[in-house]
Formats: structure tokens, C-alpha cells, sequence
């Protein structure tokens, strides 16, 4: 086995993600026959082989930290799930 | 015969002679839709008002600009449901971002509408472009409009499908493993992806950034041209985009092969894929030869370790990309005591089978303990990959493969095994990883009367040559002017 039940509990809570009984069942074989097959990369020796960072020579991007768009809260704010007048409304986070 | 029936540059040069006006051209793409969608269900959302309204402020630039207008100008293009656009609602197939209106419009669909083009509608998809099949949209599958019995590809089934059925002129997908190229395979249209950089990706709902790039399916080569020179060039809100001129890429359509070198890699022919597509893709090389090409055996030996790479790789960004949908400041929220059950259960709810694997999966890889197994091991092979194609490209000009091992299979036939719908993208996956441009184009059918796709990847940058040695073999073909019937075979 590349991956046992517990370990499917372990990740699914670092993924914030709430598994059914079912669920946890059937990734634990379904992970495990794909990490099964990742394993033919076992097969290459890359000690020596830098990992990939980018497609192509990109240089470092920079740019002026300028505000480009004009204040729009109402259009942020409309697909909120929750609002509270100009506010995101959101559970409890301190206890 | 029906105006939505046209190609991108038919239609392009009849407007600007005014033989019929852009609202004319919109209304048959609509009437096409209402006749076929219910077959085939390829748009989400169709946005006719504001498209009308587009059409008539074309029609009234066409007059102004006559011929010098732009070819997209009046033209009806549709959006794959990744590519945000402004107040018009952006799903990405899935339930998480609810009826979603995007504050911005992605630069790729601004580029058009400044173009003048008309936005026909969203087009369905995998959810968050996850699949092969466009059966884990959270909403309904698209059909294959050559057989409704099987799938359309994916993930930008639903573009591709609609160009097949005319139900547009053209549209735009994106590709992150062969989401635009294999499903244009299986419905037997052009589909292009561009070198990693040479579309901005602002707008673009992320799956795995460095690798998704934007690009046009359509019904020829030439429109193919047409659309990527309209949307490439430098984006200063994407980082990523290159700073580099956009060269005229219907010039680049010379029609002729003589001198250029073609690639053959015997490492694209697998176990298990379809004679018929092995024979049709080998036809369409001696026909290359035959009008000048040189065909040159490649080795591309680190090949069969691409779908692993790819999963590795895709997975992780996906799982950290995906980590922003919680329910809070926009998207599904599930009702739950406190914070943390109000995350896992948002999330729970909002996702489908296929991400919430993904996620899975990029989080295991990415995880204490088993980063350098699997992460750190996919980018060092990624390396090799990628080198596999500097040597090739040495001493060829162009690699040409099959786009997908078969043609599209049956809907169902692959949902219950998510390996098998894996390896469907074992050809297109590799130009994704090693951030090369890549075109699949029509090269045969099936003794089902399926179309099959051949795959032309050629140097970073240099779609021009793609674009020519995939034009110049279309024109020895008649099989990009062959229409789906919209029936199931059986």
C-alpha cells in the first residue's frame, strides 16, 4: 500500500476538506493506484538534474506598485456570501 | 447556406464587403443554437442581449471602417466558463463559485471585445478544467456533435463542440495538459496551444499556473492565425507574459514545406492506441514529404514518464491554487458552527469528485515527508522532458504526434477509472510541461466516422512555423470541411 486510510484523514484535513466515509474509502484506493504508477519515476536516476523552475529564462518581473483601478467596494463586496454593510461578514475566528 | 456555418475569415471578409451585417450573423449562430443545444449542451451561459448589443455597434463600425477593419470585428465568439468576464456570470463548471459575477474581464476576452468581436456565451468545461471527457462538469456533459453517444474531450469540451456544430465562428479555450488541443482532436476541429507566456493568463481561473496557457479552437488554420494574433503580446498584470513583438501570423500561411524538417518520434506510438489514428497520422507525414518536408527521426526518450510528471505537477498547483475557495468572500458558504467546519464543508459541498481527487493528491505530494518523492522528483524529470525537446528541436523544425492515443471514446467508458482518463492526455501533456506551442488539426477519420487529431509542437515562440507546416498540410486535405451531423451512430 503507497497510502493508508489514516494518511487520507491526515491530508484531506491539511486540504480543509470534509470526506464521507464513502469518500475516504474510495481516494484511499484510488490514490493509491495513481502514487502506484508515479512510481515508475523511481526508474531515472536525477541525482545530478537541477528541478525545473520555469519554462522558459524569464527575469524577475518588476513593476511600480501603483494602484491601477479605482476603489470599487460595492463590486468586491456583491458576490460576498455574507456581508455586513461595507464589511465581509465571516464565522467567529478568536474564541 | 447558414451564415453560422462560415469560418472566422469567410465571414471576416463578407461583413466587410456588407454582403450581410454582424446582428445578421449573430442571430443564425443563436438560431443554430436554439435548433442544437439541446442535443449537444455546450454553453452555460448564453449572453444574447449584450451580444446583440455588440453585434449592432460592430455593424456601425463596419461602416465606418469598411476595409480596414478588423477581422474580428462583428465576429460571434464563445468563452470557455474560465475566462472571466465582467458582470456576465463566470462558473468554471462548478458549484463552488455559485452565479459568480466577476468584478474584471480577463484580458484575452478584452482583447477581443476591443477587436470588436461578439461574445456569444460561456461554453461548459471539466470542472476548473479538470478532465478529458467534459463529464465532471458540475452542471450537465457536452455531447460529441459527430456522435452524441460519446464525449467531446476536455477540458474545453464545450468550445470545441460548439465550433464542431457551428454554434459559433470560433472560440477560446485554455490548456493546462491538452485541454485545447485534445478535444479539438475528438471533434475535429483546430485547436492551438501557444508557447507558455505568449497570452496573458490575467482573468484566467488557475488550475495549474505554470502551465495553463490560453488559445483559439476554430474551424480551419487560418483562423486559427487570426484569433492568436489577436490576443498574444505582453500583459503587464500577468507576470508571466513575455515581453516580445507579436509577429503577422497569417503571413506566416506560405502553403509550402520544401526544406523543413519534421520530427518523428517513435516514442509517441504506444501500446494500446488506435491503429487507424497511427495509420492517419503517419499518412499525413508521407503527404509532408511528399510536398517538400524532410522527415526526421527524433528521440524523445523520456516520453512515457510525462503523465506521471504531469500529475505530480499539475495536482500540487492545483491544491494550492484551489486552497482560495473557503466560503468567505465570495462562492459557495456552507452552514456550519464554527470556522474550520465552515471551510472543510464549504468546500465539501462546492467541489466534485474529480478536484476534490486533485486536491488530494497535490496536497499528499506537497506534504512533509513526501515533497521530495514526488514533487521534487516530477520537476527534476520535467528537466529531462524538457531537454528531451532542446536536443530534438536542434535538428528539427517541428515535432508531429497523434494529439490523443484514440478517438473519442464512449460517454461513461473511462468515468469509473481515473488512470485510464489520465493516459488520454499522454501526447499533449509533454508541450504543456516543457511550455511549448502546439496545434492539433483534423487528419482522418475512424471507421466510426470519428475524427482524429494530429499534433504538430514546434520550437518556444515559434508558432509561426506550427501554424504553417499545420496550414500548408490542410491544404492537401478536405477533412476540416467536413461537418458533424449531430447524431448518435447507435
Amino acid at each position: 500500500m503507497k497510502i493508508t486510510g489514516e494518511e487520507i484523514e491526515r491530508v484531506a484535513l491539511l486540504a480543509r476538506l470534509h470526506l464521507t466515509g464513502d469518500e475516504k474509502a474510495r481516494l484511499t484506493e484510488e490514490l493509491d493506484s495513481i502514487l502506484g504508477y508515479m512510481d515508475k519515476l523511481n526508474q531515472l536516476d536525477t541525482a545530478q538534474v537541477e528541478p525545473f523552475s520555469h519554462a522558459l529564462e524569464a527575469a524577475n518581473a518588476f513593476r511600480r506598485d501603483r494602484v491601477t483601478n479605482k476603489p470599487d467596494a460595492e463590486a468586491l463586496l456583491a458576490n460576498a456570501p455574507d456581508r455586513d454593510a461595507t464589511f465581509f461578514k465571516v464565522p467567529k475566528i478568536i474564541e | 447556406m447558414n451564415l453560422a456555418e462560415l469560418t472566422l475569415h469567410e465571414a471576416a471578409a463578407q461583413l466587410r464587403k456588407r454582403e450581410f451585417t454582424a446582428v445578421e450573423l449573430t442571430e443564425s449562430v443563436y438560431q443554430r443554437i436554439a435548433e442544437t443545444d439541446e442535443r449537444v449542451h455546450a454553453y452555460l451561459t448564453l449572453a444574447r442581449e449584450s451580444a446583440l448589443k455588440e453585434a449592432r455597434r460592430a455593424d456601425e463600425r463596419l461602416k465606418k471602417e469598411g476595409a480596414d477593419a478588423h477581422d474580428l470585428l462583428g465576429i460571434p465568439i464563445a468563452l470557455k466558463d474560465n475566462f472571466l468576464t465582467k458582470d456576465l456570470r463566470t462558473t468554471c463548471a462548478s458549484k463552488i463559485l455559485g452565479d459568480f459575477l466577476p468584478p474584471y474581464e480577463a484580458t484575452a476576452a478584452a482583447k477581443l471585445r476591443a477587436a470588436g468581436a461578439v461574445i456569444v456565451g460561456k461554453a461548459n468545461l471539466d470542472e476548473f478544467a479538470m478532465g478529458s471527457s467534459c463529464e465532471n462538469s458540475a452542471f450537465f456533459p457536452t455531447r460529441n456533435p459527430w456522435d452524441l453517444e460519446r464525449i467531446p474531450g476536455g477540458s474545453s469540451g464545450g468550445s470545441a463542440a460548439a465550433v464542431a456544430a457551428d454554434q459559433c465562428i470560433a472560440a477560446l479555450g485554455t490548456d493546462t495538459g491538452g485541454s485545447i488541443r485534445q478535444p479539438a482532436a475528438c471533434c475535429g476541429v483546430v485547436g492551438l496551444k501557444p508557447t507558455y507566456g505568449r497570452v496573458s493568463r490575467y482573468g484566467i481561473i488557475a488550475f495549474a499556473s505554470s502551465m495553463d496557457q490560453v488559445g483559439p479552437i476554430t474551424k480551419n488554420v487560418r483562423d486559427a492565425a487570426i484569433l492568436l494574433e489577436a490576443i498574444a503580446g505582453h500583459d503587464p498584470a500577468d507576470s508571466t507574459s513575455i515581453e516580445r513583438p507579436v509577429p503577422s501570423y497569417t503571413e506566416a500561411l506560405t502553403g509550402n514545406l520544401r526544406g523543413l524538417r519534421i520530427g518523428h518520434s517513435a516514442e509517441f506510438f504506444v501500446d494500446g492506441m488506435q491503429q487507424e489514428v497511427a495509420l492517419a497520422v503517419n499518412d499525413a507525414m508521407l503527404k509532408m514529404e511528399s510536398n517538400g518536408a524532410i522527415i526526421d527521426h527524433t528521440m524523445l526518450p523520456h516520453t512515457e514518464f510525462a503523465v506521471a510528471v504531469y500529475y505530480i505537477v499539475a495536482t500540487a498547483e492545483a491544491s494550492s491554487n484551489l486552497a482560495r475557495y473557503d466560503g468567505m468572500r465570495f462562492g459557495h458558504r456552507a452552514a456550519a458552527n464554527d470556522l474550520a467546519q465552515t471551510y472543510m464543508m464549504s468546500r465539501a459541498e462546492g467541489f466534485g469528485a474529480e478536484v476534490k481527487r486533485r486536491i488530494m493528491l497535490g496536497t499528499y505530494v506537497l506534504s512533509a515527508g513526501y515533497y521530495d518523492a514526488y514533487y521534487l522528483k516530477a520537476q527534476r524529470v520535467r528537466t529531462l522532458i524538457k531537454r528531451d525537446f532542446d536536443e530534438a528541436f536542434r535538428h528539427c523544425d517541428v515535432i508531429v504526434t497523434p494529439t490523443a492515443p484514440t478517438t473519442a471514446f464512449k460517454v461513461g467508458e473511462k468515468k469509473r477509472d481515473p488512470l485510464q482518463m489520465y493516459l488520454s492526455d499522454i501526447y499533449t501533456i509533454s508541450a504543456n510541461l516543457a511550455g511549448l506551442p502546439a496545434i492539433s488539426l483534423p487528419c482522418g477519420f475512424d471507421d466510426q466516422g470519428m475524427p482524429i487529431g494530429l499534433q504538430i509542437i514546434g520550437k518556444p515562440f515559434d508558432e509561426e512555423t506550427v501554424l504553417r507546416v499545420a496550414h500548408a498540410y490542410e491544404q492537401t486535405t478536405e477533412w476540416h470541411s467536413r461537418k458533424a451531423k449531430l447524431e448518435s451512430k447507435n
